[in-house]
């Protein structure tokens, strides 16, 4: 394809393009609201709660706390990789 | 010292430290709130909803910033880069008050993320001082010093946190912000008397009040322990030490804090009452 | 009898470490439990803040495992900023070196776009162009132009269907995400940005365009991935997500 028809392919899809965006209207695009970012990263001046004490855990380092049980959905994906089982039982503790 | 600073410029009201999930609630009706708190880390960034939102709130409402990164007790000097942050945000902000806590959370380039206690000595004194006169000369204005919520001492304390916080004010010029929660956690927690801290506080220095909840919890002894949540209502022992201050002070502005398990705005709304309620009774 | 701060700072983070002699409780005895407050106020305010950096991971993972992988991060790579919006940048990399979990390939990359996805937020305003600009140019001078995006773009390519996988945990009903490479194309047209997968050649041509190449020579770069590319949804995604600034047809200084 020689640079003069790419330009006119380029005016093409430019024109298309900006058709499309005006479809894609602001009231789809609200549908994605980050609320989980808009919360994430908050500073303040509290303390954590005190009913738990995950500073005072010994048991991060050792690998049969690690859960394959409710090991969250990466399993469910069917990703190469991803099958079930595929997160590793820890047989040696966590690197500190 | 920092020279001759005008008492900073919050109304004697109740104000609630701002969480994004309250801005359209207190856009529609703030109720008895009539000024805003912020943490100043949060409102650091370049741009987007956060700064809008606070952009928006200041035309509305008086803003109080509130540090919680300087670690002005930090062995290690003041961090520049944040000190210029800090700048930047009170240069276009311009809020009516600015405070950050006696209490470290940065060494060795990590920031600890919480309010960690110092000692008090002639040494740390000194530091404290000149983390302050520092602040001071770089923002152009007074500061206010908020005492700790703490949960252990040193054995090298040499003198009383009143005497302490008395000291560099004296030194410094800055003002002081007394969290009447903190004042019952940490004198719970030290087995020592809240009145007896109050009778000996300056409180004319006292340029701002905070009242937040705590959690309650036992020591290996079985000593109560209280824990700085944030994250319930005020308890009822911690609003008769506020009253009794509110006494001597008269109308101070005043901050619920409620970081935790943050409620809806109108249970906010009915702590900020009860403290503007018993301020109406100090200002007649 | 002193403590300093890095011995504090030291026994904070290492729960095998003995309460420093030094810190008392009420009675002078040992500290005991009150120092394991502090302790706990930082592992579970910096754990706190992980998992709402990175919630998709949380949920690819389970609550249960991120929280052990968030402390050994936390404890490995505290912040090095009071800007707790900034914290976990180098996760995704402690992800991709994390033994027990290096069979999911993805989940680097995944954090790699919670990580963008804050930085969008977070970044500078900007206004958008009208894109009229653009229909107005003739062929030439179109393909000389260069765009200036907006500083909340961001993108992110991966091997993996990461956009897929993202929306997958976000949305009830969404598709099982199939093996593909994508390239996430983050915009933010109000306050919330919006991720769309443009495709490798896609993510050339964006990427192309972002380090200042003109729309010809991005095509090009494009092209040279994959042949077929036709620009019209990238730059859709990019006008729709007000993510086009500038127009400059100067040469560039």
């Amino acid at each position: 394809m020689s640079n003069h028809i790419k330009a006119f392919a380029l005016v093409g899809s430019v024109a298309a393009a900006v058709s499309m965006a005006s479809f894609a209207s602001a009231e789809e695009m609200a549908k994605e609201k980050c609320f989980g970012v808009a919360l994430a990263g908050q500073n303040d001046c509290a303390a954590g709660p005190g009913t738990t004490c995950a500073g005072t855990s010994k048991v991060d380092y050792q690998g049969n706390s690690w859960k394959l049980v409710d090991a969250g959905t990466c399993e469910t994906m069917e990703l190469p990789g991803g099958r079930m089982g595929a997160l590793e039982a820890l047989t040696r503790d966590l690197p500190a | 010292m920092y020279d001759a600073s005008p008492r900073p410029d919050l109304p004697p009201a109740v104000g609630v430290g701002f969480k994004p999930q309250h801005f359209a609630a207190i856009a529609a009706d703030p109720g008895p709130v009539q000024w805003l708190e912020i943490h100043a880390e949060n409102y650091m960034g370049d741009g987007g909803r956060p700064i809008a939102q606070l952009r928006h709130l200041a035309d509305r409402f008086p803003i109080s910033v509130h540090g919680v990164g300087l670690s002005i007790g930090g062995e290690a000097p003041l961090d520049r880069d944040h000190l210029a942050r800090l700048s930047h945000l009170l240069g276009w902000l311009q809020p009516a008050s600015f405070s950050e806590h006696l209490a470290w959370s940065s060494h060795d380039a990590a920031f600890l993320n919480d309010l960690l206690p110092l000692p008090y000595t002639e040494a740390t004194l000194a530091r404290v001082a000149r983390h302050i006169d520092q602040v001071q000369e770089t923002l152009g204005r007074q500061m206010l010093l908020e005492n700790p919520a703490t949960y252990l001492a040193f054995a090298e304390t040499e003198m009383a946190e009143t005497a302490f916080l008395r000291e560099i004010a004296r030194r410094t010029g800055c003002g002081l912000l007394l969290d009447i929660n903190n004042v019952f956690v940490a004198c719970t927690n030290g087995q020592t008397d809240p009145r007896a801290y109050l009778a000996d506080f300056p409180l004319d220095l006292v340029g701002e009040l905070h009242l937040g909840g705590h959690d309650a919890q036992e020591d290996d002894h079985g000593a109560p322990l209280l824990i700085d949540s944030h994250a319930t209502e005020v308890v009822d022992p911690v609003w008769a030490l506020y009253a009794e201050t509110l006494a001597a002070t008269g109308p101070r502005p005043t901050l619920i804090e409620w970081d935790n398990d943050v409620p809806d705005w109108p249970a906010l709304a009915a702590e900020a009452d009860r403290a503007a309620r018993l301020i109406a009774r100090v200002a007649s | 009898m002193r403590v300093g701060q890095a011995e504090f700072r030291a026994a904070l983070l290492d729960p095998a470490a003995a309460v420093p002699a030094g810190l008392v409780g009420p009675q002078g005895g040992d500290a005991g439990v009150r120092f394991d407050v502090y302790r706990n106020n930082v592992v579970v305010g910096l754990s706190r803040a992980l998992a709402e950096a990175f919630p998709v991971i949380a949920t690819l993972l389970g609550d249960h495992n991120f929280a052990i992988l968030a402390r050994a991060f936390l404890r490995r790579h505290p912040p090095q900023s009071p800007l707790l919006a900034e914290y976990g940048s180098e996760f995704p990399a402690f992800l991709a070196g994390f033994p027990q979990v290096r069979s999911f390939g993805y989940l680097a990359d995944v954090a790699r776009l919670e990580v963008a996805l804050r930085q969008s937020y977070h970044a500078a305003d900007a206004d958008p162009m009208d894109p009229a600009r653009l229909t107005a140019l003739p062929p030439e001078r179109l393909a000389l132009a260069r765009l200036t995006l907006a500083p909340s773009v961001r993108l992110v390519a991966s091997d993996w269907p990461i956009v897929a996988i993202r929306r997958f945990h976000r949305e009830p009903g969404a598709p099982k995400p199939a093996m593909r490479a994508e390239t996430a194309l983050i915009t933010r047209p109000g306050y919330d940005p919006v991720v769309t997968d443009i495709g490798p050649a896609g993510g050339q041509f964006a990427s192309a365009l972002a380090g200042g190449a003109p729309l010809g020579a991005a095509l090009e770069a494009a092209h040279s991935r994959d042949p077929d590319f036709n620009p019209t949804g990238c730059l859709s995604a990019l006008i729709a997500g007000n993510a086009l600034i500038a127009l400059d047809e100067e040469a560039p200084r």
